[in-house]
């Protein structure tokens, strides 16, 4: 038997894959299109010329102090957030997986967070810790501590990591969890039969056989990381204290829109764009081809 | 090793209890197979003793403890699954070591372990593969030695065979049961099939609707079944259970009661001449014995078990049945056995 679909018509097919192409087409392809473009040129300041200038915009990038050290920027805060937001939602998929009365009212409200934007999710974590009026802020200085991300970018970071983490968490828990109960029950039993606890039962069962949902998961972060947390870093921080919170995106963003640098924008984005296929070659080759057992 | 005690157990889901008051002793190396319908309680009861499920009331022993407070892994047991339950990123000998390294048992003496299992088991080709390079059989084979190595007092199996082909299982039990005699170990063993339950226990536990109905050596309780729900359970096929009273001399049965023949006490004769007269209906030729399925004058359904080399009786003839009246067993209504 034939398992795949054959058209008899010839147009049919390439009629029903046209609205997907397009979308991709209009917004992906030209607007890559275009960056790839205009990296090689520089915009008058008045924007009414623009002159080539090929390789220099990516040369002046990598000999730009500032650049490279958003890059280790963006490292230091995607590490932090892939490590929090799975960290913590393996923990609540765990605790919550072992809960046997009221689960499914402890899974919604754990899954809530996810349907907060991020720019809101962003807003919510700054009244929190608003130096001035914030009241998480308040009770730290009741406490002694005088909490001001404005000023301290340890601070800064530590929070827009909170916020972005704190969103994600629901996303990874309902994969977390979800991998756990894959897990047939039998085998935890029967590890409990031979004698293991339940933290080892966790190392040396539960997480090996999780490393799938990890490796998905791994992934999935690093992208919501890099390139989704655009909306929370600019209504917490707008990427300060002195650029301690630009991370790529936001410096892609600050340094065209803001900056009017238009080339050196687009010279961003075309690495973000190498980043990006990168990061899909390895979902690619590891994540999707992993061991399934 | 260890004898184990079941105290009036019993185990209730909410307000529902599925076990209602089991008593049972096991001496120290038997093998005890528990056996009864899907539903019966009988894997319930089995977990209670591995300690997968708590107990609701009752006490078991495992030697000279009550385990009941116990966690699995302090009972000193050791438990097959139906569907083997091997750690799926696991090879073969990491399977069977996990128990052991847990346990602190020194290196060298961990691979002297789990060689000797898998010398026993004939797995020693395959230690290095992982579960799912295996087949079903050596898989059971696996989850098996992965019981052995440990050395425990108590032997679990919850259906150890269901998931394997006809052919497999017959020489898997036949292994089981071999290795059980020379370990010595004593053994619980559940199961839903009648055939392993004779062949493997030394004793039975019948159990029906999380009730024990009958405990004895599998002879005993095919020849001297204690309830009608026993006489139909164990043996293929089940006991005939007859409405009228087919004895001679005797009235009608009290209401509610039966009798109950073997197939194979039954034996075909001129019509008129036996007990009653029994139309044939068919039969199932199975070569080293017959089936004769029929309805008798008074119109219960029975089947007669003949010898395969005797020439079975046309589709629709009639014949008489004679009884051997001392293999004849009285039910009163509640199902429970009156007189031989």
């Amino acid at each position: 038997m034939q398992k795949r679909v054959v058209f008899n018509n010839r147009l049919l097919p390439y009629l029903l894959l046209a609205p997907q192409i397009l979308v991709t087409l209009v917004f992906f392809f030209w607007p890559a299109g275009q960056a790839i473009y205009q990296s090689a040129f520089i915009p008058d300041p008045f924007g009414l010329k623009t002159q080539f200038v090929g390789l220099d915009n990516f040369r002046f990038l990598f000999s730009d102090p500032y650049y490279l050290a958003s890059f280790k920027t963006t490292v230091i805060f995607s590490s932090l957030v892939t490590l929090v937001s799975m960290g913590a939602a393996l923990w609540l998929a765990v605790m919550a997986d072992r809960v046997i009365k009221g689960s499914s009212a402890y899974k919604s409200l754990l899954v809530w967070p996810y349907a907060v934007a991020p720019a809101v999710a962003g807003v919510l974590w700054l009244f929190m810790f608003n130096p001035n009026v914030g009241l998480v802020a308040w009770y730290l200085g009741v406490l002694g501590y005088d909490w001001n991300h404005v000023l301290n970018d340890n601070e800064a970071m530590g929070l827009v990591v909170a916020a972005s983490a704190w969103r994600q968490i629901s996303y990874n828990f309902l994969f977390f969890l979800a991998g756990l109960q894959a897990i047939p029950k039998s085998v935890i039993e029967a590890a409990a039969i031979d004698g293991a606890t339940f933290a080892r039962r966790f190392w040396t069962i539960v997480f090996p056989l999780l490393s799938p949902t990890t490796f998905f998961l791994l992934v999935v972060n690093i992208v919501y990381a890099f390139f989704e947390t655009f909306g929370v870093i600019h209504t917490i921080t707008l990427g300060g204290p002195q650029q301690a919170t630009t991370i790529l995106v936001y410096k892609v963003f600050s340094d065209g829109f803001v900056g009017q640098d238009l080339g050196s924008s687009a010279a961003q984005s075309v690495v973000l764009l190498f980043v990006v296929g990168v990061l899909t070659v390895v979902q690619f080759r590891y994540v999707e081809r992993k061991v399934h057992y | 090793m260890a004898d184990i005690t079941f105290n009036a157990i019993r185990k209730s889901y909410g307000r529902t209890e599925v076990i209602h008051g089991i008593d049972a002793e096991i001496a120290d190396g038997e093998f005890i197979v528990i056996v009864g319908p899907s539903g019966c309680g009988k894997s319930t009861l089995l977990r209670m003793v591995a300690g997968l499920e708590t107990i609701t009331s009752g006490e078991v022993h495992i030697g000279d403890r009550v385990v009941n407070a116990l966690e699995p892994r302090e009972r000193d047991i050791a438990m097959v699954f139906q569907n083997y339950a091997l750690y799926p990123h696991m090879s073969v000998f990491d399977n069977m070591a996990y128990g052991l390294k847990i346990a602190n048992v020194p290196k060298p003496e961990i691979a002297e372990r789990v060689a000797e299992a898998a010398r026993m088991l004939e797995l020693e080709p395959y230690l290095e593969r992982k579960p799912r390079q295996l087949s079903g059989g050596q898989r059971q084979r696996v989850a098996m030695g992965r019981a052995i190595v440990r050395k425990p007092a108590v032997f679990l199996f919850d259906e150890p065979l269901s998931n394997l082909d006809a052919k497999l299982r017959v020489q898997m039990r036949l292994e089981i049961k071999a290795l059980q005699r020379k370990l010595g170990v004593t053994a619980l063993y559940v199961t839903h099939d009648q055939v392993e339950a004779m062949t493997l226990a030394d004793r039975m536990i019948v159990m029906n609707a999380g009730v024990c109905e009958q405990i004895g050596a599998p002879l005993d309780v095919y020849a001297d079944p204690a309830t009608l729900f026993v006489a139909g359970f164990i043996g293929s096929p089940p006991m005939n259970v007859i409405s009228h009273d087919i004895r001679p001399g005797h009235g009608a049965l009290a209401p509610g009661a039966v009798i109950g023949v073997r197939p194979e006490h039954i034996d075909l004769v001129e019509p008129g001449t036996g007990l009653i007269d029994f139309d044939v209906g068919f039969c199932e030729p199975l070569g080293a014995e017959t089936l004769v399925h029929g309805v008798t004058a008074a119109g219960d359904k029975l089947v007669v078990r003949i010898d395969g080399e005797t020439r079975p009786p046309a589709d629709g003839v009639k014949t008489g049945l004679s009884i051997d009246p001392s293999k004849i067993m009285m039910f009163d209504p509640s199902g429970h056995r009156t007189s031989a």
